[in-house]
């Protein structure tokens, strides 16, 4: 039963000999410039430390929300296509309907001007 | 799994048809210009008739469920799909001119609204703790871009806010309720809940699951102590999109409360009929009193609504059919009152100018002895006066208390309408007897489907009172009784 999950434990072992050997390789051969930003726990763009009600950009939440949309219909399709031998014609035709209706928003979206950054 | 049943489509067909129009309608408005939104306005109100012509001709004699429970048909939906459409077409024929004048009837004012209206029918029908909950939130979440619409207004961004955060909480009051009554009874399914009450391991999980729903459905309801964001709301969003949000979801609400209440947790109804009793002396007290201090006539209709919400508990409290079907005919009286008054205030209005003061009305009679009657009319059906629509629908739910043992709940019942009287006939007061501001000329829009579509429902509240006999024959046969 528990020889079961050597798999397991040979992919925990690799995974932390890889995350240990990248991590010693880039400290040991990389080179080191330190200026503030490389510092910066974050580099995303936004200043680390600063007021927290400021002003930004709109168009990022517009995109998020567009992602999570066409992220989780890749999140019902996965689980569709891994079955979809079992589940047979009516299930083709639901997902065919879920993609109509996906297809409506997306049209909606691309002629309200969602996808144009400027 | 469960076997794919073509019935079951049979059986959601005016869904589906509904659905369908909404995605064409949406299509079709995104390729013509804002100049012809007249189009989308046409299409939505067929898309609403429509439906509510598969639902008549689909109706099922009997109750019929589909999707394994998920989805049920009965007398009860069908009646109140039908007043729910009936509610938002007329919501979208009072809008018109009041979102054109402001320069905000863009195609998403239909959408939305449309989409909402699906919530609804699916709320109505649910089966399931999950269809009632995906019902309020498509709701929920399509009234909160709408009151939002104008975004420019501080005071519809608030109200908007107000509304997402309360909303959210509601909502999330009554996930956590679910969750309980899940965990007691082991089923999301509301047949099968009510089924397995009476032996469940541990009654109290499933009390405190009870007190949560109870929770969520009276902030959905805007009872007291749950009512704060209905005034900012109200008052906050434009009048058009209040007219619809004071009317057709307070039918949904009531179906969501009868589903989750009696349908799902009638074994439960000694613990919650006592909450419910309390919760409708609370909000026919606050409301019927802070009604009386507003100046706005949209928050005294918001105040108004809370109170009106307490009646239609009152029907509640006994848990009994005869009940039922009197709060079923007190929510279908309320909605159809409520959208011609806030339609009233839409007519009234034109741009730069909200006439949602009462001081707006001012000598009306002078200016328009009709829509003074109206007026009059609708302040008259709110207020229970006979022989009007309103009165009968408060006979019939404070017999239903009597009935039900529930004397002093009823005696607190007609003296809070008695209190209410007061601010309905101010209304009445000083369009009849007061002068007009001067300057305040009355300009009636030329939409002419709003004046006489209105002035129909206006008197309508009239005829309906003389013909509430037959209608309260329907209720109660939805009931079966």
């Amino acid at each position: 039963m528990i020889s079961e999950y050597f798999p397991v434990l040979l992919f925990l072992a690799v995974a932390a000999v890889i995350g240990i050997a990248l991590l010693v390789l880039g400290n040991v051969l990389g080179p080191k410039k330190a200026v503030a930003e490389k510092l910066a726990p974050y580099e995303c763009g936004f200043e680390a430390f600063e007021d927290a009600r400021m002003r930004f950009d709109v168009r990022y939440y517009l995109v998020a929300i567009l992602f999570i949309l066409f992220d989780l219909e890749v999140a019902f399709l996965i689980p569709w296509a891994v079955v979809f031998e079992d589940v047979g014609l009516p299930a083709l035709v639901a997902m065919g309907i879920f993609l109509l209706i996906l297809t409506v928003g997306f049209i909606y979206e691309w002629k309200k001007g969602a996808l144009e950054w400027e | 799994m469960t076997e794919f049943n073509t019935r079951d489509l049979v059986t959601i067909l005016p869904e589906l048809v509904f659905l369908g129009s909404i995605g064409a309608i949406l299509i079709v408005d995104l390729f013509i210009k804002p100049s012809q939104r007249i189009v989308t306005h046409v299409l939505s109100i067929l898309a609403l008739a429509v439906t509510a012509g598969f639902v008549w001709s689909a109706a099922p004699a009997e109750r019929v469920t589909a999707f394994g429970g998920m989805f049920v048909v009965d007398m009860i939906a069908t009646t109140l799909k039908l007043a729910v459409l009936l509610t938002t077409a007329l919501a979208l024929v009072y809008g018109r001119h009041y979102m054109q004048e402001r320069k905000l009837l863009v195609g998403e004012f239909y959408l939305l609204i449309l989409f909402a209206t699906l919530g609804m029918l699916l709320l109505v029908s649910a089966g399931n703790l999950v269809t009632a909950y995906l019902g309020l939130e498509l709701l929920a979440l399509s009234s909160y871009a709408l009151v939002a619409l104008n975004r420019d207004s501080a005071i519809a961004a608030e109200a908007a806010i107000k509304y997402f955060v309360l909303g959210a909480l509601a909502s999330g009051m009554l996930l956590y309720g679910m969750s309980m009554v899940y965990g007691a009874t082991g089923t999301l399914d509301l047949a099968r809940i009510v089924a397995a009450t009476p032996d469940v391991q541990h009654p109290n999980l499933l009390a405190v699951g009870v007190v949560f729903i109870v929770v969520g459905v009276a902030f959905k309801l805007g009872a007291v102590p749950f009512h704060m964001w209905l005034p900012d709301v109200y008052h906050g969003a434009p009048t058009a999109v209040t007219t619809f949000i004071g009317s057709a979801p307070k039918l949904a609400a009531f179906g969501l409360a009868y589903r989750l209440l009696e349908d799902g947790l009638g074994g439960m109804s000694p613990h919650w009929s006592q909450m419910l009793a309390i919760l409708a002396v609370l909000s026919l007290a606050v409301g019927n009193l802070f009604a009386i201090a507003q100046t706005n006539l949209k928050r005294m209709l918001a105040y108004s609504t809370i109170s009106h919400v307490g009646f239609l508990l009152l029907g509640f409290v006994g848990a009994t059919p005869a009940g039922y079907a009197a709060a079923m005919f007190y929510a279908v009286a309320y909605a159809l009152t409520a959208v011609v008054a806030f339609g009233m205030i839409a007519l009234l209005a034109r741009a730069g100018f909200e006439a949602d003061e009462i001081d707006d009305f001012k000598g009306l009679n002078q200016r328009s002895p009709w829509y003074a009657a109206v007026m009059a009319t609708i302040m008259f059906s709110l207020a229970g006066v006979p022989p009007l629509f309103g009165f009968f629908a408060k006979l019939l739910v404070l017999k239903s208390a009597v009935d039900a043992g529930y004397l002093w709940l009823a005696i607190v019942a007609i003296v809070f309408a008695i209190v209410g009287l007061f601010y309905y006939l101010r209304v009445v007061k000083v369009m009849y007897f007061d002068d007009a501001i001067e300057g305040g000329t009355l300009v009636l829009p030329a939409d002419r489907p709003l004046r006489w579509v209105l002035s129909v429902n206006g008197i309508a509240l009239l005829g309906l009172g003389f013909a509430s006999g037959p209608l309260f024959a329907w209720c109660n046969r939805a009931f079966g009784l």
